[in-house]
């Protein structure tokens, strides 16, 4: 009796179904990891409990609610926290010889990247919506249309499938757990040196070259503006299709740098 | 179409990484039908090689080729042609055995209910039946290793790659895992496979190739190689210090070279270049002689020993 599955030799699965059965065994990894689940979630509620009730009292967000103010920018910079798992993922794979028995096999090599960065954005979705539901809770209101809120959500859906490319590029370059521990670092300029808890406008006048021009602060105040109408707009002096337009060509920029890097990466081993 | 070409043909390769030079010329022919160890210790590039023909990474320079396909120019047939099972047990430990195997089939083209029933034929045959439907993080480090195997094999590979598959194992895993790989090549499954201990390339390999330095510096049967290497060692323990006198002069009659006598283990030890035969032939006096003896064991040289006698006779042939 043969040990094989089948007797002739194709060549491998296609695009589709490598993608999808890569996805389908990182969602479940993270599905049947219950700590993962409930100690990213628990940390991004205690950030948000902690902002929204104890510094917020301090900070003038000036025309708006502070909860109004703060919400779209945790939701906005949740993508990041989370597509860090991204980094620890891929690192975990490549040091447990998974990602070299991937390569060995006769699929499309940019099925694995694609597999994982679509399964990690679905991942993502959870936090947000539990975020978004946690908003509500503790006092943050729509002040647009409904239209605009779902057109909102569709952009953080995208600006966390953008960010998945940089963090598997991370996780690869890292090539062990530890390591990218030291990469994530990157994270918090990203998202503190930006209007998403705080408006620029209070810091320093050298930070807020930086802070006004790097994309988290256009991806925060798309999502802002566009839940929270023309007070946001009023605030932030732009209206939200200024914003919008400017965070997609930064999700389209990211995406085309880091995609190819990524996959140029994981071919070159 | 003018012969069958070889299952692996690399000539002087070479591969760098940074300052080291992984391989260094690394030449070597492995015929259809036979299964190639390499041995060597860590460091010698044994991993190195593996994953070159598992078009992980291209060589520098040389060339390398898999049934007549250039690993570096036609990665994609190469890799419908191998499977890997590398050092560590690639399979994710969340999902269960079952879907470990199912996906990989899958992944390979099959459809979903062609994976199904071959992941559970594959199962039972690696006597992972009963456990296809734990996941993976309760096995054990034998049971992870047989079911990577089994993922390995998925593909129905023409030649298999086993970088240094029983490492880590107890002696019993060990085993069990020695049984599949012959299974496999009993069933006509060319294997390469990198080892750090004499005894696995003697019980699997048809070939032994030894490298070092990214070079191959023996290659032959491990009969051959044995011979060039030389002395297994028979070790004599004795229950009375008394006697450690009378069993070395017993044992010089098989010895190469005079017996070593250890005092504080009541041992004696020689080398022998004789077969399991003459040395049963020549333990029989000690018997005779009605020695009280604890134990006697024969050993095969270790690496280090093929090391010195097989560098050292290529030393003194150039001098």
């Amino acid at each position: 009796m043969s040990l094989a599955i089948a007797q002739p030799r194709g060549n491998g699965a296609g695009l589709l179904t490598s993608t999808t059965q890569i996805a389908r065994r990182v969602l479940l990894r993270f599905i049947r990891s219950p700590q993962l689940v409930v100690v990213g979630t628990m940390q991004g509620a205690m950030f948000l409990l902690i902002f929204r009730y104890v510094f917020g009292g301090a900070i003038s967000t000036g025309g708006i609610d502070y909860v109004d103010f703060v919400v779209p920018g945790f939701i906005t910079t949740g993508v990041l926290f989370n597509a860090m798992y991204s980094s620890v993922g891929t690192a975990e794979d490549l040091q447990s010889g998974l990602v070299a028995r991937l390569r060995s096999l006769p699929i499309p090599r940019s099925a694995v990247l694609l597999g994982r960065a679509l399964a990690d954005t679905a991942i993502q979705m959870w936090g947000l919506l539990f975020t978004i539901g946690l908003g509500f809770l503790v006092g943050f209101r729509l002040h647009g249309s409904v239209e605009s809120a779902l057109a909102a959500f569709g952009l953080v859906v995208l600006f966390g499938f953008v960010f998945e490319w940089l963090f598997i590029l991370v996780g690869m370059i890292a090539g062990s757990v530890q390591a990218v521990q030291g990469f994530a670092l990157v994270i918090f300029p990203l998202t503190f040196v930006s209007s998403a808890y705080v408006p620029v406008l209070s810091m320093p006048t050298w930070l807020q070259g930086f802070a006004e021009n790097q994309p988290m602060t256009v991806m925060v105040n798309a999502v802002r503006t566009l839940t929270e109408g023309g007070h946001a707009e009023a605030l932030l002096g732009h209206p939200a299709a200024y914003f919008v337009a400017r965070s997609l060509i930064w999700s389209i920029g990211l995406i085309a740098v880091f995609a190819p890097l990524a996959v140029w990466k994981y071919r070159r081993g | 179409m003018t012969g069958t070409p070889p299952t692996i043909e690399a000539t002087g390769v070479v591969k760098v990484f940074g300052k080291t030079r992984a391989l260094n010329g690394l030449s070597l022919t492995v015929a259809p039908g036979q299964v190639l160890a390499l041995l060597g210790p860590n460091g010698a590039g044994k991993t190195t090689f593996v994953n070159l023909v598992a078009t992980l990474t291209r060589p520098d320079a040389g060339t390398l080729r898999v049934h007549g396909r250039d690993v570096a120019r036609h990665p994609a047939e190469v890799r419908s042609l191998i499977g890997l099972a590398g050092q560590s047990a690639a399979v994710e430990p969340k999902l269960t055995g079952r879907e470990n195997v199912e996906m990989i089939a899958r992944l390979f083209g099959r459809s979903h209910d062609e994976a199904r029933s071959g992941a559970g034929r594959l199962l039972d045959r690696l006597a992972l039946g009963d456990a296809a439907d734990r996941k993976v993080e309760t096995y054990s480090g034998g049971m992870r290793r047989r079911l990577d195997l089994g993922a390995s094999l998925v593909g129905q590979p023409r030649l298999l790659l086993l970088d240094e598959p029983t490492t880590g194992l107890d002696p019993r895993s060990r085993l069990e895992l020695w049984d599949v790989i012959r299974s496999l090549v009993a069933d006509g499954t060319d294997v390469l496979l990198t080892t750090q201990y004499l005894d696995e390339a003697d019980h699997l390999a048809s070939h032994v190739a030894i490298i070092d330095h990214g070079r191959v510096v023996a290659a032959g049967t491990p009969r051959e190689l044995k011979r060039r290497a030389g002395r297994s060692m028979v070790e004599v323990h004795v229950r009375e210090a008394a006697e450690l006198d009378r069993v070395a002069t017993l044992l010089t009659a098989i010895g190469d070279g005079n017996p070593n006598v250890d005092e504080p283990t009541r041992t004696v030890r020689v080398g022998v270049r004789a077969d399991t035969d003459r040395i049963f032939a020549a333990l029989r006096p000690l018997d005779e002689a009605g020695i009280a003896i604890d134990e006697v064991a024969v050993r095969q040289p270790t690496l280090d020993e093929v090391f010195l006698a097989l560098t050292g006779t290529a030393q003194e042939n150039v001098a």
